[in-house]
C-alpha cells in the first residue's frame, strides 16, 4: 500500500481507508469455483487439523450447493467464534496446511470460504441456534472473550442460565479490542457476541470481578464458574527510560485504533516495536497505517524463535516493517523535555543451551552496543497475568498460568473451570483464538456432564 | 422445520431420499449404513438368478477438471444367492422398521418365474417391489432388462403377472433407451403398476483410450456397451419424468432417477412430478454421507419458501411443461450486457458471431474502454451469450414488448389452413 500521507493532517477518511479490512472477500464466482474444487474427502485431514473440529468438507459442500445458512450453522456449531477465526487463524499451519491438495495442486482456501459463509450469516441477520430448555442451573463466566463466549454459548444451548461478567465496556475480548481492524473488523466480533446474547446469555459489561462484584458472591450464587479472563496489559520491560513520553503499551496502541482515539501522534514518526509475537506485528502494522515514517521490530532472538504466525510476518514485511533480529534493547534515550529520541540496543548471539521453554538462549555480544534513533517505542513483550483474580479465587497456578485438567479444563477448585489465555503458558498449548474457543467448549461440556448426573438422580428418585 | 415424509403409492418413507438399485444397495451392511446416514429408503440391487460380473466394470466421463460428470457401468444384477439377499433384507427391515425397503426384481419373462420370486421376496417383509425392465447390457441379450422394457406389451404382460400375486405396491422401472417413454409407461399402468420409476441407464460407451486403442472400460482388451448415469444424464431423466407426469394416460406416482446429486436436483424432479427420488452415482462418488447435505439444503429451502411439507412441491411445474407448438412465438427477450460486471473475455461476441445471429459488437466507448454491446434490433433472444458468459450478472435476458398478441405455431397453422381452403391438414406439433 502507498504511504504518501501529507504530514499536515490525518483525516477520518484516511483512517477508514487504512484500517478497513485488508484482505478482500471471495466474490460469488470465486466462492463457487473454490468450493467446487474441494474434493469432499472422507475422514478429512483438515477436520483433524482444526482445534474446534469444524466439519470443513460439509460446510464447503454447502457453499457449493447454495445452502449458506447450513454452511454457517456447520461452522458456528463447532466454533462459536468461527467468523473471527476465518480471518485470524494461521490456516497454513492448521486446516489449509493439512489439505490433501497441497502437493497435488494447491490447498483449498478454507479460511476465505469460512469467511464467505459467516459474512453471509452476518448480513442476513439470521439467528443460527436456539437456547435449550432451562434446567435450573446457573453458571457465571468471568470474561467475555472467545473462551468465555464459547463456554457461555454451549451452556445456553444445554439449558443453563449464564451470566458473563466482562470488565470492559464491550464484550469479545481481544477479538473486539486487540486484533487490528484491518485483519478483524470489530463488527465481526460484536456479531458473535450478539449471537450468544440471542441465546439468552446475560452479558454484564463494565463489571470487574474482584472489584465490582466479589468472588464470594459468584461462588455462592452460581452452580459453576468458568474463568476466562485472559491476560492483562503489557508488563514493564524493566529498562531505563520506559517512563518517557513516547513509550507505548502495544495492547493499548491497538486498542486505541478499535475503540477510542487512535494515537495520531505517531504520524510521521520513527517507531521501534520491541517483541516479535502477533501483538508486536499488530502494533507495527498499526503504526504504519497511522502514518509512521519508519517502523522497526526489535527482537532479541531470531526469526526461527519468533512466535508470530508466518502469514503475519509476510504481511508485516509487505507493509514495509523492518526486522532487527538478535537485538536486545538496553535503554530508551530521551531529550531534556522527556521525549523519546532513541533506543540503545546490543547485538545478541544464540548459545547452545536451551531455556525452560525449549528455545535457545540469546546472550549479548560484548561491546556491540548501538543507538537506533526513534521518536516512539512500543513495548510488545507479552502480557501481565491476572494474579490478583486467580489468587482471590484460590486456584493453583504456575506464575499466573492456571492449572487445569487437560480434558475437562477443571481447576483445583471443582466448582471452577478455566479456559483461554489464562491457562496458556509454561510451554503448554497455543494462544490462538481457536484454541480458546475449543477450551471454552470443553469446559462447558464438562459442566454439562457434571450436572447431568445430578439431574438423572433427581428424576429417578421422583419417579 | 418442514415435514420431509412421503408416501409413494402406499410405500411410506421418512424422506424422499432413496438409494437406487445399484452397487451401493448390494448388501445388508451397505443398506444399513445408508439408513444410519439418513437415507429414507433403498431399492435393493436387482434380485434374480445370480450372474457373474466382469473386472473392470466402471468408467467415468470427467469434464474439464471436474470428476465424474457422467458414469458408465457394465455391471449386472446381483451376483449373490437369493437366500443370502433375502436373509439380509429380513434383518435390515427388522433393524429399520420405519425405512422403506423395495426389492428390485428381474427374471425371465414367464408367469411362473415372476409368481415364484414375488412370493419369496414378499415373505421377508419388503415394503414394495420394483420391476427391472431397464438394464441395457448383459441381461437384454437374454430377453430381460431393456429387451423387455423396449416392448410395451411385454412390460404390460409381466406387470400383470406380478400384480396377480403381489401384496405390496409394484413400481415399474422404465428404460430411457426408447423412442417414447410415455408409451411404455401407459402399458405399465394397463398392467396394473402402482407407480413407475425412471430412468434406468442410457446405452453408452464411455470412451476410447487413444494410446492403447482399447475401449473404456475394457475387459482383457475387449469392451461392451454399458449404462450411462450421473449428473450428465439429469436433463434426459427430467424430461422423461415430466412427459410421464403430464401424460393423461399415466396418472400414477413417479420415482425420479437420473443424476441427482444435490438438494436442488431433488426439488427440480419433484416440481416436475416425482413423488420421491433415487440416487446412485453421487453415492458411488462420495459415500452415503452426501445425504446429510441434501437433507439440510432441502430443509432450509422449504423453510425459506414457507412450505410445511416437501409433498407441496410435487408436480407444481408440470403445467408449465407444454408442447413446442403451443409456445408463444410473439414472446420476445433480448440480451443486455451490464458493463460494470463484464470482464471482457469476449466469449459472447464470438459465440454470437459464429453460432448465432452476429449481433454482439466489440467496441471502444468514449473513454477509450473496450466494451461489448448487443444490437437489440438484430437480437433474436436465443440466449447463447448468457450461457457462455462466465461473469455473474454481466448478461441479462430482458423481456421486450413487441406489441403483438400471443400466437402459437399451432394457432398460426390453424389460421393459415382456414384461410387457404386447399390446405386440409394442419401441421400440429
Amino acid at each position: 500500500m502507498e504511504h504518501s500521507f501529507p504530514l499536515t493532517a490525518f483525516t477520518p477518511d484516511m483512517f477508514m481507508r487504512n484500517f478497513a479490512e485488508a484482505e478482500p472477500p471471495l466474490t460469488h464466482k470465486g466462492a463457487m469455483d473454490e468450493s467446487n474444487r474441494c474434493l469432499y474427502c472422507y475422514d478429512a485431514p483438515c477436520i483433524k487439523a482444526c482445534p474446534t473440529s469444524i466439519n470443513i468438507p460439509s460446510f464447503i459442500k454447502r457453499i457449493a450447493t447454495d445452502n449458506l445458512k447450513g454452511s454457517a450453522q456447520t461452522i458456528m456449531d463447532s466454533n462459536p467464534v468461527g467468523a473471527s477465526c476465518a480471518r485470524v487463524c494461521p490456516t497454513d499451519e492448521l486446516c489449509e496446511g493439512a489439505c490433501v491438495l497441497n502437493d497435488a495442486s494447491a490447498p483449498i482456501q478454507i479460511g476465505l470460504l469460512q469467511r464467505y459463509a459467516t459474512d453471509w450469516a452476518m448480513n442476513s441477520g439470521v439467528q443460527l441456534f436456539k437456547a435449550g430448555t432451562p434446567n435450573g442451573k446457573k453458571v457465571a463466566v468471568i470474561g467475555g472473550g472467545p473462551a468465555g463466549l464459547s463456554a457461555a454459548r454451549e451452556l445456553a444451548r444445554e439449558g443453563f442460565a449464564v451470566v458473563i461478567y466482562e470488565a470492559k465496556a464491550l464484550a469479545g475480548g481481544l477479538d473486539t479490542h486487540g486484533i487490528v481492524s484491518f485483519r478483524l473488523p470489530q463488527s465481526v466480533s460484536l456479531w458473535e457476541v450478539e449471537q450468544v446474547e440471542k441465546l439468552g446469555v446475560e452479558i454484564r459489561t463494565g463489571v470487574k470481578v474482584g472489584v465490582d462484584v466479589s468472588v464470594d458472591e459468584l461462588k455462592s450464587n452460581y452452580d459453576a464458574i468458568v474463568l476466562a479472563a485472559g491476560m492483562g496489559y503489557v508488563p514493564p520491560i524493566g529498562i531505563e527510560g520506559e517512563k518517557l513520553a513516547g513509550v507505548y503499551d502495544a495492547i493499548v496502541l491497538v486498542e486505541s485504533t478499535k475503540t477510542g482515539i487512535p494515537l495520531l501522534e505517531l504520524m510521521g514518526q520513527r517507531v521501534a516495536v520491541i517483541g516479535a509475537g502477533n501483538t508486536a506485528i499488530d502494533a507495527a502494522t498499526c503504526s504504519v497505517r497511522l502514518g509512521a515514517s519508519n517502523v522497526k521490530m526489535v527482537y532479541r532472538r531470531t526469526r526461527e524463535e519468533m512466535t508470530a504466525y508466518e502469514f503475519e510476518y509476510e504481511f508485516a514485511k509487505q507493509e514495509g516493517v523492518e526486522f532487527n533480529w538478535l537485538t536486545l534493547p538496553k535503554r530508551i534515550v530521551g531529550d531534556e523535555f522527556g521525549n523519546v529520541t532513541g533506543l540503545e540496543c546490543v547485538q545478541m548471539k544464540l548459545i547452545e543451551e536451551l531455556g525452560k521453554d525449549g528455545r535457545p538462549v540469546p546472550m549479548p555480544i560484548e561491546g556491540s552496543e548501538f543507538l537506533i534513533p526513534v521518536d516512539a517505542v512500543v513495548i510488545a513483550i507479552g502480557q501481565k497475568r491476572r494474579l490478583d483474580l486467580i489468587d482471590s479465587l484460590g486456584l493453583v497456578h504456575d506464575r499466573g498460568v492456571v492449572k487445569v485438567d487437560e480434558a475437562t479444563c477443571q481447576t483445583s477448585d471443582p466448582q471452577i473451570y478455566a479456559a483461554g489465555d489464562i491457562i496458556f503458558g509454561s510451554g503448554k498449548g497455543e494462544a490462538m483464538v481457536v484454541s480458546a474457543a475449543q477450551q471454552g467448549k470443553d469446559a462447558a461440556h464438562a459442566i454439562v456432564k457434571q450436572f447431568s448426573g445430578q439431574q438423572d438422580a433427581v428424576i429417578r428418585s421422583a419417579g | 422445520m418442514a415435514d420431509l415424509s412421503i408416501n409413494l403409492a402406499g410405500i411410506k418413507s421418512p424422506n424422499p431420499f432413496w438409494l437406487a438399485s445399484a452397487p451401493p444397495t448390494n448388501t445388508g451392511y451397505q443398506v444399513q449404513r445408508a439408513f444410519e446416514a439418513g437415507w429414507g429408503g433403498a431399492v435393493w440391487k436387482t434380485l434374480g438368478d445370480p450372474i457373474i460380473n466382469t473386472s473392470s466394470r466402471f468408467a467415468a466421463v470427467n469434464f474439464n477438471g471436474q470428476r465424474v460428470a457422467g458414469f458408465n457401468n457394465i455391471e449386472l444384477i446381483t451376483d449373490r444367492p437369493l437366500e443370502v439377499n433375502l436373509k439380509e433384507i429380513y434383518e435390515t427391515k427388522k433393524r429399520f422398521p420405519n425405512h422403506a425397503i423395495i426389492a428390485s426384481l428381474m427374471v425371465e419373462p414367464t408367469q411362473h418365474k415372476w409368481h415364484e420370486i414375488v412370493k419369496r421376496v414378499e415373505d421377508v417383509g419388503v415394503d414394495g417391489l420394483e420391476l427391472n425392465f431397464g438394464c441395457p447390457h448383459g441381461m437384454a441379450e437374454r430377453g430381460m432388462g431393456a429387451a423387455s422394457g423396449q416392448q410395451p406389451d411385454l412390460v404390460q404382460a409381466q406387470t400383470t403377472w406380478v400384480k396377480e400375486v403381489a401384496t405390496t405396491p409394484v413400481i415399474v422401472k422404465l428404460t430411457p433407451n426408447i423412442t417414447d417413454i410415455t408409451v411404455v409407461a401407459r402399458h405399465a399402468v394397463k398392467g396394473g403398476a402402482d407407480a413407475i420409476s425412471m430412468i434406468n441407464t442410457i446405452n453408452s460407451l464411455a470412451g476410447v483410450d487413444i494410446h492403447s486403442w482399447n475401449t473404456i472400460p475394457n475387459v482383457g482388451g475387449q469392451g461392451a456397451h454399458g449404462g450411462y448415469c450421473g449428473p450428465a444424464v439429469k436433463p434426459i431423466a427430467l424430461s422423461m419424468v415430466a412427459e410421464c407426469a403430464r401424460d393423461r394416460g399415466v396418472g400414477i406416482p413417479i420415482s425420479g432417477i437420473g443424476g441427482i446429486s444435490t438438494w436442488q436436483d431433488v426439488v427440480e424432479f419433484m416440481l416436475m412430478g416425482a413423488t420421491g427420488i433415487q440416487v446412485c452415482t453421487a453415492v458411488m462418488h462420495h459415500g452415503f454421507r452426501i445425504v446429510e447435505e441434501m437433507i439440510d439444503g432441502l430443509n432450509n429451502y422449504l423453510d425459506d419458501k414457507g412450505l410445511a411439507s416437501v409433498t407441496e412441491l410435487i408436480g407444481k411445474s408440470v403445467s408449465r411443461y407444454s408442447n413446442w407448438g403451443d409456445l408463444d412465438l410473439n414472446y420476445k427477450v433480448v440480451a443486455r450486457i451490464n458493463e460494470e460486471n463484464c470482464i471482457n473475455c469476449n466469449k459472447c461476441h464470438i459465440a454470437c458471431e459464429d453460432a448465432s445471429h452476429q449481433c454482439i459488437d466489440m467496441l471502444t466507448n468514449a473513454d477509450g474502454k473496450a466494451i461489448l454491446q448487443v444490437r437489440e434490433e438484430d437480437c433474436v433472444g436465443c440466449n447463447l451469450c448468457s450461457i457462455v458468459c462466465p461473469a455473474d450478472g454481466a448478461i441479462d435476458m430482458v423481456p421486450v414488448d413487441t406489441g403483438a398478441a400471443p400466437l402459437t405455431w399451432n394457432e398460426r397453422q390453424k389460421v393459415i389452413s382456414s384461410l387457404n381452403g386447399s390446405y386440409s391438414e394442419v401441421e400440429v406439433v
